[in-house]
């Protein structure tokens, strides 16, 4: 053993310097343990954006795509169903939208990027059952109304721009999922990365 | 031969010496009464649960796919399974049940003042994974209220602003909870969680027996040895370990050994409570509905919501305070801010007199409050949050809070009675 004086100064900062590389290396080790816990790929494909086609969509008609396991409506909307969006607004429980049930870019009247292409997720709000459209006899249910969507189990009423009516079970509008149009014909369900 | 072995032993690793420290000359004071039974009685709810969970591992399967499938296999086709199962499900809400009792105990006691700080911390921190560990197992049957509870658990980290969302996402490993959180939950139920539970508890004794059991009495049984402490006939009869009278500055008066003394009289207490424990395993295996949910009787459905739900009974007072509140995030800080209050008792206790019997009648009303709020808030947490529901939710959440803030008030000048000398 030496017996040579101890230096302070340099035992403190190969101390310091021990700890911050270990440190480092301990942050380092973290990360892969931290980052498996993020969705796996395979789990990234099964929820990823789904495309769908609606050059061939009748006004009035209604279309389902599946995304991450929930069915999606694309629906195109007369110029009638659109007219009818302003009057049914006083019977509604969040004519506004303004609870967050839709991305910032639907938060409008007709609930969509472009008015005539209505799309949301079709689970009620209440107890997620998938409601019903009618297109035509919602006037059953809503005096004066032509089309809107109504769920079978318990009731709850939806205009079509999924707003849901007042003194039904379903506390909220339908959610609108992200989305976005590549072209005229051509809809992105589930990404708006770089959307208006 | 015998004798020679253990000396070889005890010179390498001094057992014998740990187990005359912590059992056989600890000194317990001589007063417990039957509020001291709960902490021994966790122990054996966790021993239990180790037990049994070992050997509902041997047959579950940790997939979305399989593991509700399992769990009917354990229930119907294994041999005893459904009694390994019931003991094990029971045992949750046993354990929260002794644990409450437990944390009453040391509220009456003041068990957390001075100098018993961290063993109270270590209590709550017991309490806190207690509840991420019964919270993980609740996934694991994959039945509805399994799915749609973990669903509004995981949703609570949701309200977090700005990494709410991405929080989630992590915590699930997928878009919705699927297979892969199934997956994460089964590991952290049956090995992490346990680990540090386990890790927790040892810290929790050691920190007890470091500044000794308190008493209904709170009062201490180590008195500084300046000469005026006179010991009786019964307290010379004992000998504690030298550890203990900290090289004869302490006298440790009305004092019993904890072993055999506590140890006999804690058999009385698993006795008493092994027979309730069973009766409900036999007879009532479900807790009418409260220990094992009825909509868990059907497999997870993403796109099923039951009509009601509502957390196992031992969560629900928190979840009636986050139910309270009408802004989601401050919804979740005020559950979180219910538990933290606990947590920071032994300092907004101001008090210097520990144990409820010597306390001001205003402090033995503001537990009651405590006690009733509680109570009340674990009734409102099961029924549906709507109209007069919440409104009393509002109210006992208040009062609730109440106890802490008016305890760190009149605490610091109580009308406060004399203290014996001595236990009674």
């Amino acid at each position: 053993m030496s017996n040579a004086p101890v230096d302070h100064g340099r035992r403190r900062f190969l101390t310091i310097a021990t700890s911050v590389v270990g440190g480092v290396g301990a942050v380092g080790v973290a990360v892969p343990f931290i980052a498996s816990w993020n969705p796996s790929e395979r789990a990234k494909q099964a929820g990823a954006a789904v495309t769908a086609d609606i050059s061939k969509l009748e006004p009035g008609q209604l279309i389902r795509v599946e995304w991450r396991g929930k069915p999606v409506w694309i629906v195109k909307r007369t110029a009638e169903t659109l007219q009818q969006l302003e009057e049914t607004e006083k019977n509604l429980r969040d004519p506004g939208s303004d609870v967050a049930q839709q991305p910032a870019y639907a938060q409008n009247q007709h609930r969509s990027i472009k008015p005539e292409i209505f799309i949301a997720v079709g689970i009620c709000t209440h107890l997620g059952c998938s409601p019903t459209y009618l297109p035509n006899d919602f006037s059953a249910q809503v005096e004066g109304i032509q089309a809107g969507f109504f769920c079978p189990c318990h009731g709850s009423k939806f205009d079509m721009a999924g707003r849901v009516f007042q003194g039904v079970p379903a506390p909220t509008n339908l959610v609108v999922p992200p989305h976005m149009f590549i072209d005229d014909n051509t809809i992105v369900i589930g990404e708006d990365e770089g959307a208006v | 031969m015998f004798k020679n072995l253990m000396s070889w032993i005890e010179y390498r690793l001094p057992f014998m010496d740990k187990m005359n420290l912590h059992v056989m000359q600890y000194p317990a004071p001589k007063n417990f009464n039957f509020w001291y039974f709960f902490g021994s009685l966790a122990m054996l709810v966790l021993v239990n649960q180790i037990v049994t969970g070992i050997w509902l591992t041997m047959n579950y399967e940790p997939s979305a796919e399989g593991a509700f499938a399992s769990v009917e296999y354990i229930m119907r086709d294994v041999d005893y399974g459904w009694l390994l199962r019931y003991m094990h499900s029971t045992g949750a809400s046993a354990f929260f049940v002794v644990v409450y009792l437990h944390m009453l105990r040391g509220m009456m006691y003041g068990s957390y003042q001075k100098p018993r700080e961290l063993l109270w911390i270590f209590g709550m921190l017991i309490f806190l994974v207690l509840m991420a560990e019964a919270f993980m197992g609740y996934l694991l049957p994959w039945g509805q209220m399994s799915f749609w509870g973990a669903q509004v658990i995981i949703g609570i980290f949701g309200t977090i602003p700005f990494i709410g969302e991405d929080l989630t996402l992590w915590i699930r490993g997928d878009y919705v909870i699927s297979g892969a959180t199934l997956n994460r939950f089964f590991a952290l139920h049956v090995i992490a969680l346990p680990l540090v539970l386990v890790i927790l508890v040892f810290l929790h004794i050691m920190a007890l027996h470091e500044v000794g059991s308190n008493n209904p009495d709170g009062i201490d049984i180590k008195k500084d040895n300046d000469g005026t402490v006179e010991q009786t006939e019964a307290d010379k009869k004992f000998t504690f370990h030298q550890y203990f009278t900290r090289g004869g500055k302490k006298v440790i008066v009305d004092a019993i050994p904890f072993h055999p003394y506590y140890t006999v009289k804690d058999l009385v207490g698993v006795a008493g409570f092994l027979l309730v424990f069973a009766w409900v395993i036999f007879f009532l295996p479900e807790g009418g509905g409260y220990f094992l949910e009825p909509p868990n009787f059907e497999p997870a459905n993403p796109l099923k919501t039951p009509a009601h739900i509502a957390p196992v009974w031992y969560f629900t007072p928190f979840y009636a305070i986050l139910r309270a509140i009408p802004h989601p995030f401050m919804g979740a800080v005020a559950m979180f801010a219910a538990i933290i209050a606990l947590a920071l008792l032994p300092w907004l206790d101001r008090g210097k007199v520990r144990s409820i019997r010597y306390r001001s009648g205003l402090h033995k009303i503001n537990l009651i409050n405590f006690c009733i709020s509680f109570v009340a808030l674990g009734v409102l947490g099961v029924l549906p949050a709507e109209g007069v529901y919440t409104l009393l939710a509002q109210i006992f959440s208040f009062t609730y809070f109440g106890f802490f803030v008016l305890l760190f008030f009149y605490s610091k000048n109580e009308n406060t009675k004399p203290l014996p000398v001595r236990v009674t």
